[in-house]
């Protein structure tokens, strides 16, 4: 590769305790401007699940993003797939529950290119300096067995990833930042 | 043409676990992040712009009914860019901070400092084709934390980007020169590079000072690069 003159980036700083009246403001007199949840068509699904900490100890300020193909397995956006003018946007903003539990509206995303169906998942909250990434692969999945990024994944730790059902439409998905059970972060 | 997010920039990042920020000590996971190539969850990413945003988002000054906040006017601006120095348009950047006393609106915060009426805190622009954003807001306070013994946090206004992907997300604080707190705030301190620190702080600028109005900062924000090469793999640089 040819040598490469650039500016440095701009360090990550932490998002905070104090972000919900501006980012997810609900209970706030501030309109969002990023949705809570996600529409479009295909079969609806609630995902929740609790971050919890080193001690185990519920994480009540933090904020999660999803960002997630459509049921048909296209992204939102420039050149991915859906034209500019689609409806679905793919994308929602959540705060975690004085009792660190979320709670996301969408619809399953479908396979995209080699990938088993995903959401993309960026952690972000008071403590972390840095934003997390990991992502939300759902039980059963026969594509699960043969995804790229899973396949990188030492198998004991793969259930971090995978999204349990506990009935029709509802899902399971805890965050472990650290410790026992730690949830795997990517770095991308 | 394959997009290329090279990774070596990324160490200008704080570690995760930064001890003597308190709260990363049982929230920065202890394993490393597992590297993966970036695919199409990654390359993609929520297209927020103009659309997300009113006239009159980016004037923290006046409530809705035309009242003034209290405190020193400032006129906030400067270019979203990625680090191979190309401007990034049309994306979205929303801000928040505590008022011109050091409180935040934000029920949590109990510093026993005033809460202005007129003062809310929360802003968003997109930035336009050149990559520009300009807010006009209140200079916020410091504030105490319970991080440490007489802590205190430089004042700071919050700052989310989204840039064009996925991998471009980011949220950051910018400080104001100057500020004797900056070698003492452990948040700041957790980015080991002082050059990196400093591309944290925005500058003094006459020339966005507007007259008998409010004094200009300029703060430039750098994302990570897209480094479009003509490789035909999809390797990493």
């Amino acid at each position: 590769m040819v040598e490469r003159k650039t500016l440095g980036i701009t360090p990550s700083q932490t998002v905070g305790p104090f972000f919900h009246y501006c980012l997810t403001p609900a209970g706030y007199p501030y309109q969002a401007a990023v949705d809570a949840a996600i529409a479009g068509a295909g079969a609806a699904i609630e995902i929740v699940g609790a971050v919890l900490d080193g001690d185990g100890a519920p994480v009540g300020d933090a904020m999660l993003e999803f960002w997630q193909a459509d049921a048909a397995g296209r992204y939102a956006g420039a050149d991915a797939g859906l034209p500019a003018n689609a409806p679905f946007r793919g994308f929602a903003r959540v705060a975690t529950d004085a009792g660190g539990v979320f709670r996301l509206q969408t619809v399953r995303p479908g396979a995209a290119g080699a990938s088993a169906p995903h959401i993309a998942v960026s952690v972000l909250g008071r403590g972390l300096l840095n934003r997390l990434y990991t992502r939300v692969y759902f039980a059963g999945e026969a594509a699960n067995a043969t995804d790229p990024v899973l396949a990188l994944v030492p198998a004991e730790r793969r259930s971090t990833l995978i999204a349990t059902q506990e009935a029709s439409g509802q899902w399971r998905f805890d965050i472990r930042l650290q410790g026992e059970g730690e949830t795997v972060f990517f770095a991308v | 043409m394959t997009d290329i997010y090279p990774v070596a920039s990324l160490a200008a990042h704080a570690p995760s676990l930064s001890p003597g920020y308190r709260s990363t000590q049982k929230r920065a996971p202890l394993l490393p992040p597992i590297a993966i190539q970036a695919g199409a969850s990654e390359l993609s990413g929520p297209m927020l712009g103009h659309d997300a945003s009113r006239p009159g988002d980016d004037d923290l000054t006046k409530t809705d009914d035309g009242k003034e906040a209290q405190g020193e006017r400032i006129v906030v601006s400067g270019r979203v860019l990625d680090e191979d120095g190309r401007p990034v348009p049309d994306t979205l950047v929303e801000i928040w901070q505590a008022n011109a006393a050091g409180r935040y609106i934000h029920a949590v915060d109990q510093h026993p400092a005033p809460l202005d009426p007129h003062f809310y805190g929360a802003g968003r622009v997109a930035t336009d084709a050149q990559g520009r954003y300009r807010f006009t807001t209140i200079r916020p306070g410091a504030y105490p934390w319970r991080n440490h013994a007489n802590a205190w946090r430089p004042a700071h206004i919050h700052f989310s980007l989204f840039g064009r992907s996925f991998l471009q997300r980011l949220v950051t604080q910018m400080y104001f020169p100057g500020d004797p707190l900056h070698a003492l705030d452990p948040i700041m301190g957790s980015v080991p590079d002082a050059a990196a620190r400093a591309r944290m702080v925005a500058r003094f600028d006459i020339d966005t000072t507007m007259p008998e109005w409010a004094l200009g900062y300029v703060w430039d924000i750098v994302l990570r690069g897209r480094a479009a090469t003509p490789m035909e793999s999809g390797s990493h640089g």
